[in-house]
Protein backbone atom coordinates (compact mmCIF):
# COMPACT_ATOMS: atom_id res chain seq x y z
CA UNK A 1 0.00 0.00 0.00
CA UNK A 2 2.37 2.33 1.15
CA UNK A 3 4.43 1.70 -2.33
CA UNK A 4 2.11 1.98 -4.47
CA UNK A 5 1.09 5.28 -2.66
CA UNK A 6 4.96 6.53 -2.91
CA UNK A 7 5.27 5.02 -7.15
CA UNK A 8 2.21 7.50 -8.16
CA UNK A 9 3.65 10.54 -6.20
CA UNK A 10 7.26 9.93 -7.28
CA UNK A 11 6.87 8.93 -10.75
CA UNK A 12 5.07 11.83 -12.00
CA UNK A 13 7.63 13.77 -9.81
CA UNK A 14 10.46 11.94 -11.51
CA UNK A 15 9.39 12.45 -15.21
CA UNK A 16 8.41 15.98 -14.51
CA UNK A 17 12.41 17.02 -13.54
CA UNK A 18 13.53 15.09 -16.38
CA UNK A 19 11.47 16.89 -18.97
CA UNK A 20 12.44 19.94 -17.27
CA UNK A 21 16.02 19.08 -17.42
CA UNK A 22 15.69 18.79 -20.84
CA UNK A 23 13.32 21.45 -21.67
CA UNK A 24 14.41 24.57 -19.49
CA UNK A 25 16.84 27.01 -21.09
CA UNK A 26 19.12 28.23 -18.33
CA UNK A 27 21.94 25.50 -17.40
CA UNK A 28 21.49 26.76 -13.74
CA UNK A 29 17.75 25.30 -13.73
CA UNK A 30 18.37 22.32 -15.01
CA UNK A 31 20.76 21.72 -13.01
CA UNK A 32 18.42 22.11 -9.90
CA UNK A 33 16.04 19.88 -11.89
CA UNK A 34 18.37 17.08 -12.47
CA UNK A 35 18.97 16.66 -8.61
CA UNK A 36 15.22 16.51 -8.17
CA UNK A 37 15.03 14.28 -10.35
CA UNK A 38 18.16 12.32 -8.17
CA UNK A 39 16.82 12.69 -4.96
CA UNK A 40 13.28 10.85 -6.56
CA UNK A 41 15.45 8.27 -7.92
CA UNK A 42 17.05 7.75 -4.33
CA UNK A 43 13.56 7.59 -2.99
CA UNK A 44 12.68 5.19 -5.78
CA UNK A 45 16.17 3.20 -4.35
CA UNK A 46 14.62 3.38 -0.79
CA UNK A 47 10.75 1.99 -1.81
CA UNK A 48 12.95 -1.03 -3.40
CA UNK A 49 14.58 -1.76 -0.38
CA UNK A 50 17.97 -0.65 -1.70
CA UNK A 51 18.53 1.45 1.27
CA UNK A 52 22.55 1.29 0.40
CA UNK A 53 22.20 2.54 -3.27
CA UNK A 54 19.10 4.86 -1.68
CA UNK A 55 21.85 6.51 0.69
CA UNK A 56 25.03 6.94 -1.79
CA UNK A 57 22.73 8.19 -4.63
CA UNK A 58 21.98 10.99 -2.50
CA UNK A 59 25.59 11.47 -0.89
CA UNK A 60 27.72 10.90 -4.59
CA UNK A 61 24.75 11.77 -7.39
CA UNK A 62 22.96 15.13 -5.71
CA UNK A 63 26.06 16.00 -3.48
CA UNK A 64 29.36 15.82 -5.06
CA UNK A 65 28.56 15.30 -8.97
CA UNK A 66 25.97 18.26 -9.18
CA UNK A 67 28.06 20.24 -6.99
CA UNK A 68 30.62 19.59 -9.66
CA UNK A 69 28.02 20.37 -12.31
CA UNK A 70 26.92 24.02 -10.57
CA UNK A 71 30.78 24.92 -10.35
CA UNK A 72 31.76 24.36 -14.07
CA UNK A 73 28.37 25.89 -14.77
CA UNK A 74 29.14 29.41 -12.70
CA UNK A 75 33.16 28.85 -13.37
CA UNK A 76 32.28 29.16 -17.03
CA UNK A 77 29.10 31.87 -16.66
CA UNK A 78 27.51 30.07 -19.43
CA UNK A 79 23.87 30.54 -17.87
CA UNK A 80 23.25 33.36 -19.89
CA UNK A 81 23.89 31.60 -23.14
CA UNK A 82 20.84 30.16 -25.53
CA UNK A 83 20.50 26.99 -27.48
CA UNK A 84 18.05 25.11 -28.72
CA UNK A 85 17.57 26.96 -32.34
CA UNK A 86 18.24 24.34 -35.04
CA UNK A 87 20.84 23.91 -36.98
CA UNK A 88 19.76 20.55 -39.20
CA UNK A 89 16.22 21.26 -40.53
CA UNK A 90 13.94 19.24 -38.89
CA UNK A 91 16.41 17.51 -36.18
CA UNK A 92 14.13 17.92 -33.30
CA UNK A 93 10.98 16.63 -34.83
CA UNK A 94 13.34 13.76 -35.68
CA UNK A 95 15.05 13.27 -32.24
CA UNK A 96 11.38 13.12 -30.62
CA UNK A 97 9.84 10.91 -32.94
CA UNK A 98 12.86 8.19 -32.82
CA UNK A 99 12.68 8.95 -29.04
CA UNK A 100 8.48 7.85 -29.29
CA UNK A 101 10.11 4.55 -31.20
CA UNK A 102 12.90 3.82 -28.34
CA UNK A 103 9.85 4.35 -25.77
CA UNK A 104 7.77 1.95 -27.12
CA UNK A 105 10.73 -0.53 -27.95
CA UNK A 106 11.80 -0.58 -24.56
CA UNK A 107 8.37 -0.31 -22.83
CA UNK A 108 7.18 -3.83 -25.00
CA UNK A 109 10.71 -5.34 -24.56
CA UNK A 110 12.15 -4.73 -21.33
CA UNK A 111 9.07 -3.59 -18.77
CA UNK A 112 6.67 -5.83 -20.62
CA UNK A 113 6.65 -9.05 -19.63
CA UNK A 114 6.61 -7.83 -16.09
CA UNK A 115 3.55 -5.45 -16.39
CA UNK A 116 1.20 -7.91 -14.78
CA UNK A 117 -0.03 -8.04 -11.15
CA UNK A 118 1.76 -11.31 -10.56
CA UNK A 119 4.92 -9.15 -10.83
CA UNK A 120 4.18 -7.61 -7.66
CA UNK A 121 7.14 -7.59 -5.49
CA UNK A 122 6.43 -8.62 -2.14
CA UNK A 123 7.79 -6.24 0.73
CA UNK A 124 9.90 -7.69 3.35
CA UNK A 125 6.85 -6.83 5.72
CA UNK A 126 4.19 -9.13 4.05
CA UNK A 127 6.84 -12.10 3.17
CA UNK A 128 5.59 -13.83 0.32
CA UNK A 129 4.14 -16.73 1.40
CA UNK A 130 3.33 -19.55 -1.60
CA UNK A 131 6.51 -19.85 -3.73
CA UNK A 132 6.63 -17.80 -7.11
CA UNK A 133 4.23 -19.11 -9.33
CA UNK A 134 4.51 -17.35 -13.11
CA UNK A 135 8.12 -17.36 -14.18
CA UNK A 136 7.57 -13.67 -14.43
CA UNK A 137 6.49 -13.08 -10.89
CA UNK A 138 9.13 -10.77 -8.41
CA UNK A 139 10.90 -12.78 -6.04
CA UNK A 140 11.43 -9.72 -3.94
CA UNK A 141 14.35 -9.14 -1.52
CA UNK A 142 13.24 -10.42 1.83
CA UNK A 143 16.06 -13.16 1.42
CA UNK A 144 19.05 -11.37 0.55
CA UNK A 145 18.23 -8.66 2.74
CA UNK A 146 17.95 -11.00 5.84
CA UNK A 147 21.13 -9.51 7.44
CA UNK A 148 20.60 -5.96 5.95
CA UNK A 149 20.84 -4.58 2.60
CA UNK A 150 24.08 -3.08 3.64
CA UNK A 151 25.40 -5.70 4.96
CA UNK A 152 24.12 -7.94 2.24
CA UNK A 153 26.27 -5.69 -0.72
CA UNK A 154 28.94 -4.99 1.36
CA UNK A 155 29.64 -8.96 1.79
CA UNK A 156 29.50 -9.29 -2.20
CA UNK A 157 31.78 -6.41 -3.05
CA UNK A 158 34.60 -7.81 -0.92
CA UNK A 159 34.22 -11.03 -2.05
CA UNK A 160 32.65 -11.73 -5.65
CA UNK A 161 33.50 -8.58 -6.75
CA UNK A 162 36.91 -7.39 -4.51
CA UNK A 163 38.39 -7.44 -8.09
CA UNK A 164 36.47 -5.05 -10.19
CA UNK A 165 36.23 -3.17 -6.38
CA UNK A 166 39.80 -2.52 -6.49
CA UNK A 167 40.21 -1.64 -10.44
CA UNK A 168 37.31 0.88 -9.66
CA UNK A 169 40.11 2.46 -7.46
CA UNK A 170 42.68 2.72 -10.24
CA UNK A 171 40.11 4.26 -12.27
CA UNK A 172 39.31 7.03 -9.74
CA UNK A 173 42.72 7.80 -9.13
CA UNK A 174 43.39 7.73 -12.93
CA UNK A 175 40.16 10.28 -13.42
CA UNK A 176 41.76 12.34 -10.88
CA UNK A 177 45.19 12.34 -12.61
CA UNK A 178 43.44 13.21 -16.28
CA UNK A 179 41.25 16.20 -14.84
CA UNK A 180 44.25 17.40 -13.16
CA UNK A 181 46.33 17.30 -16.16
CA UNK A 182 43.29 18.55 -18.52
CA UNK A 183 42.45 21.26 -15.76
CA UNK A 184 46.08 22.67 -15.64
CA UNK A 185 46.41 26.45 -17.28
CA UNK A 186 47.94 25.77 -21.11
CA UNK A 187 49.86 29.00 -22.07
CA UNK A 188 50.08 27.10 -25.38
CA UNK A 189 48.43 24.72 -26.75
CA UNK A 190 51.18 22.27 -27.09
CA UNK A 191 51.10 22.28 -23.31
CA UNK A 192 48.29 20.05 -23.48
CA UNK A 193 49.89 17.33 -25.69
CA UNK A 194 53.87 17.99 -23.87
CA UNK A 195 53.59 18.61 -20.40
CA UNK A 196 56.90 16.74 -19.36
CA UNK A 197 59.24 17.93 -22.21
CA UNK A 198 58.65 21.75 -21.11
CA UNK A 199 60.19 20.95 -17.23
CA UNK A 200 63.46 22.15 -17.10
CA UNK A 201 66.24 19.78 -15.80
CA UNK A 202 69.25 20.99 -14.37
CA UNK A 203 72.68 20.51 -15.42
CA UNK A 204 73.41 18.38 -11.97
CA UNK A 205 70.05 16.93 -11.43
CA UNK A 206 67.26 18.01 -8.94
CA UNK A 207 70.38 18.16 -6.35
CA UNK A 208 72.06 20.67 -8.23
CA UNK A 209 73.41 22.99 -5.60
CA UNK A 210 73.03 26.34 -8.02
CA UNK A 211 69.55 25.16 -9.10
CA UNK A 212 68.47 24.55 -5.27
CA UNK A 213 69.61 28.01 -4.71
CA UNK A 214 67.83 29.41 -7.69
CA UNK A 215 64.83 27.40 -6.90
CA UNK A 216 65.17 29.07 -2.91
CA UNK A 217 65.33 32.41 -4.71
CA UNK A 218 62.57 32.20 -6.60
CA UNK A 219 60.45 31.27 -3.79
CA UNK A 220 61.36 34.23 -1.50
CA UNK A 221 60.63 36.80 -4.60
CA UNK A 222 56.98 34.90 -5.19
CA UNK A 223 55.93 32.70 -2.53
CA UNK A 224 53.24 30.50 -4.39
CA UNK B 1 -1.81 -4.64 -3.38
CA UNK B 2 2.05 -3.26 -4.28
CA UNK B 3 3.16 -1.64 -7.71
CA UNK B 4 4.11 -4.32 -10.63
CA UNK B 5 7.92 -4.50 -10.86
CA UNK B 6 6.98 -3.33 -14.80
CA UNK B 7 5.93 0.29 -14.09
CA UNK B 8 9.60 0.77 -12.17
CA UNK B 9 11.00 -1.00 -15.44
CA UNK B 10 8.59 1.57 -17.78
CA UNK B 11 9.90 4.63 -15.50
CA UNK B 12 13.06 3.84 -15.76
CA UNK B 13 12.39 3.73 -20.26
CA UNK B 14 10.63 6.93 -19.93
CA UNK B 15 13.72 8.61 -17.95
CA UNK B 16 16.37 7.02 -20.69
CA UNK B 17 14.80 8.50 -23.79
CA UNK B 18 14.52 11.71 -22.61
CA UNK B 19 17.71 11.84 -21.57
CA UNK B 20 18.41 10.30 -25.11
CA UNK B 21 16.14 13.02 -26.96
CA UNK B 22 17.78 16.08 -24.90
CA UNK B 23 21.32 14.96 -26.17
CA UNK B 24 19.92 14.94 -29.57
CA UNK B 25 17.96 18.30 -29.63
CA UNK B 26 20.28 20.71 -26.93
CA UNK B 27 23.20 21.76 -28.33
CA UNK B 28 24.65 23.52 -24.63
CA UNK B 29 28.00 20.65 -23.79
CA UNK B 30 26.66 20.67 -19.93
CA UNK B 31 23.12 19.88 -20.69
CA UNK B 32 24.03 17.41 -22.93
CA UNK B 33 26.18 16.06 -20.12
CA UNK B 34 23.33 16.43 -17.90
CA UNK B 35 21.11 14.54 -19.82
CA UNK B 36 23.33 11.34 -20.00
CA UNK B 37 23.82 11.24 -16.43
CA UNK B 38 19.88 10.86 -16.54
CA UNK B 39 20.05 7.95 -18.88
CA UNK B 40 23.03 6.17 -16.83
CA UNK B 41 20.41 6.94 -13.53
CA UNK B 42 17.76 5.57 -15.19
CA UNK B 43 19.67 2.31 -16.22
CA UNK B 44 20.28 2.28 -12.56
CA UNK B 45 16.97 2.08 -11.52
CA UNK B 46 16.41 -0.66 -14.24
CA UNK B 47 19.47 -2.92 -12.85
CA UNK B 48 18.12 -2.28 -9.30
CA UNK B 49 14.39 -3.45 -10.19
CA UNK B 50 15.99 -6.19 -11.89
CA UNK B 51 17.83 -7.24 -8.47
CA UNK B 52 14.39 -6.89 -6.58
CA UNK B 53 12.89 -9.33 -9.54
CA UNK B 54 15.97 -12.05 -9.41
CA UNK B 55 16.16 -11.46 -5.74
CA UNK B 56 19.49 -10.92 -5.00
CA UNK B 57 21.38 -7.83 -4.94
CA UNK B 58 23.90 -8.28 -7.70
CA UNK B 59 22.41 -5.92 -9.67
CA UNK B 60 22.52 -3.62 -6.82
CA UNK B 61 26.55 -4.36 -6.74
CA UNK B 62 26.75 -3.73 -10.69
CA UNK B 63 24.81 -0.32 -9.83
CA UNK B 64 27.24 0.69 -7.79
CA UNK B 65 30.01 0.35 -9.74
CA UNK B 66 28.08 2.22 -12.73
CA UNK B 67 28.23 5.12 -9.83
CA UNK B 68 31.64 4.82 -9.54
CA UNK B 69 32.12 4.78 -13.29
CA UNK B 70 29.88 8.00 -13.59
CA UNK B 71 31.90 9.90 -11.18
CA UNK B 72 34.88 9.16 -12.73
CA UNK B 73 32.98 10.86 -16.34
CA UNK B 74 31.95 13.14 -14.90
CA UNK B 75 35.56 14.46 -13.36
CA UNK B 76 37.21 14.19 -17.03
CA UNK B 77 34.32 15.49 -18.75
CA UNK B 78 34.19 18.61 -17.05
CA UNK B 79 37.72 18.97 -17.84
CA UNK B 80 37.23 18.79 -20.78
CA UNK B 81 34.46 21.41 -21.29
CA UNK B 82 36.27 23.54 -19.05
CA UNK B 83 39.48 23.40 -21.95
CA UNK B 84 36.80 23.49 -24.69
CA UNK B 85 35.19 26.89 -22.91
CA UNK B 86 39.08 27.94 -22.59
CA UNK B 87 39.74 27.79 -26.35
CA UNK B 88 36.62 28.65 -27.86
CA UNK B 89 35.06 31.13 -25.32
CA UNK B 90 31.54 28.80 -25.71
CA UNK B 91 30.35 25.26 -24.36
CA UNK B 92 27.83 25.11 -27.77
CA UNK B 93 28.42 21.55 -29.08
CA UNK B 94 28.46 22.91 -33.07
CA UNK B 95 31.31 25.54 -32.25
CA UNK B 96 33.76 22.43 -31.56
CA UNK B 97 34.37 21.41 -35.40
CA UNK B 98 37.86 21.11 -35.68
CA UNK B 99 37.79 18.14 -37.58
CA UNK B 100 35.28 19.58 -40.34
CA UNK B 101 36.42 19.59 -43.98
Amino acid sequence: MTETVLFWIIAPLSLGTALSVVVLRNPVHAALMLVGNFFTIAVLYAVMEAQFLAVVQVIVYAGAIMVLFLFVIMLLGVERQLDFGERIRGQRAAAVFLGVVLLAALTVGVAGPYLGADSACPTTAEQQTEPAASPQACRGLAEANADGNVFGVGRLVFTDYVWPFEVTSVLLVIAALGAMVLGRRAEQDSDLVDVLRRERVPAGGVGDASYQAELQQSLEEDPR
Amino acid sequence: MAVPAGYYLALAAALFVIGVVGVLIRRNLIVMFMCVELMLNSVNLTLVTFSRINGNLEGQVLSFFVMVVAAAEVTVGLALIVNLFRLKASTDADDVDALRA
